[in-house]
């Protein structure tokens, strides 16, 4: 039984992996780069909480789940992106943040469309 | 009178924070170690090139966390930039909050019944531009789930 994705927002026909191949699986097109982006402010609440515990330090669990929402936001992207182009796989995937605009950032994810057989 | 009501105020709010926040902190440290025992079994490496033929399949997995420094180390920080050196007070957090992000990254790859995780990478980032003062970051580890076809015993 092949490992299915993690969580039910991603194509679960879509391999995704940051090696340079799909384990078990025979790479036989490449269709370039895909990648998926997306851009997201932080919530006046949130910032509201994240402030006072910034007093006695620790986890500050709105914007965990803020960042955690945008990255599967943004992997999500790069797969419908890899699906247009006929892909079934996304290898080789990385992540980047930066932060463009007071208290936003861009979170984006991107890797090499590939068929597998 | 003013001043000295201001200070007390400074005082006891930087006792406060000192106080919790290390209580906090200690009792992370705990459950991170007892968690990390808890995944020996499951090896995360930073190596790319693993045997191809041992592979079975593979799936991304990764693991987040965004973290901040109480109040004391905030302060003890912009003592230090006055001369340079080991800010000692943000080592700790960054290493906890990274081993934090790889034991939640290694859940996700439980849950998928992988035998261990290749070619694992951080990526560290801060949240908003004015992150360095708010002081908090976000810490990411991300890698590969395989499962092997010839277990490690």
């Amino acid at each position: 039984m092949p490992i299915t994705n993690v969580g039910a927002w991603l194509d679960s026909r879509v391999d995704i992996t940051n090696i340079d191949s799909v384990p078990g699986k025979k790479i036989v097109a490449h269709y370039g780069l895909v990648q998926g982006s997306t851009v997201r402010a932080r919530h006046v609440g949130s910032d509201i909480a994240a402030g006072l515990k910034n007093m006695v330090g620790g986890e500050l669990k709105g914007y965990t789940k803020l960042l955690d929402d945008a990255r599967k936001e943004a992997l999500t992207r790069m797969v419908q992106q890899a699906q247009l182009l006929g892909a079934n796989a996304v290898i080789n995937v990385r992540f980047a943040t930066s932060a463009i605009a007071q208290g936003a950032a861009e979170l984006m994810a991107y890797g090499t469309a590939v068929r597998v057989e | 009178m003013e001043t000295v009501l201001q200070t007390f105020t400074f005082i006891l709010t930087i006792g406060i924070a000192y106080a919790l926040g290390t209580i906090i902190e200690q009792d992370h440290y705990v459950n991170i170690q007892k968690r990390e025992k808890d995944f020996l079994s499951l090896p995360a490496v930073s190596s790319k090139s693993i045997e191809q033929d041992n592979l079975l399949d593979g799936q991304l997995v990764y693991g987040s966390v965004v973290i901040s420094h109480d109040y004391f180390k905030r302060f003890l920080a912009s003592l230090r930039n006055l001369t340079g050196g080991r800010i000692t007070a943000y080592e700790s957090l960054l290493d906890r909050a990274r081993r934090e992000a790889i034991l939640r990254m290694k859940e996700q790859a439980r849950l998928l019944g992988a035998d261990m995780v290749v070619n694992m990478r951080f990526a560290t980032s801060s949240v908003g531009d004015e992150a360095w003062t708010l002081g908090c970051f976000e810490l990411l580890a991300y890698g590969t789930a395989v499962r092997l076809k010839i277990k490690p015993t």
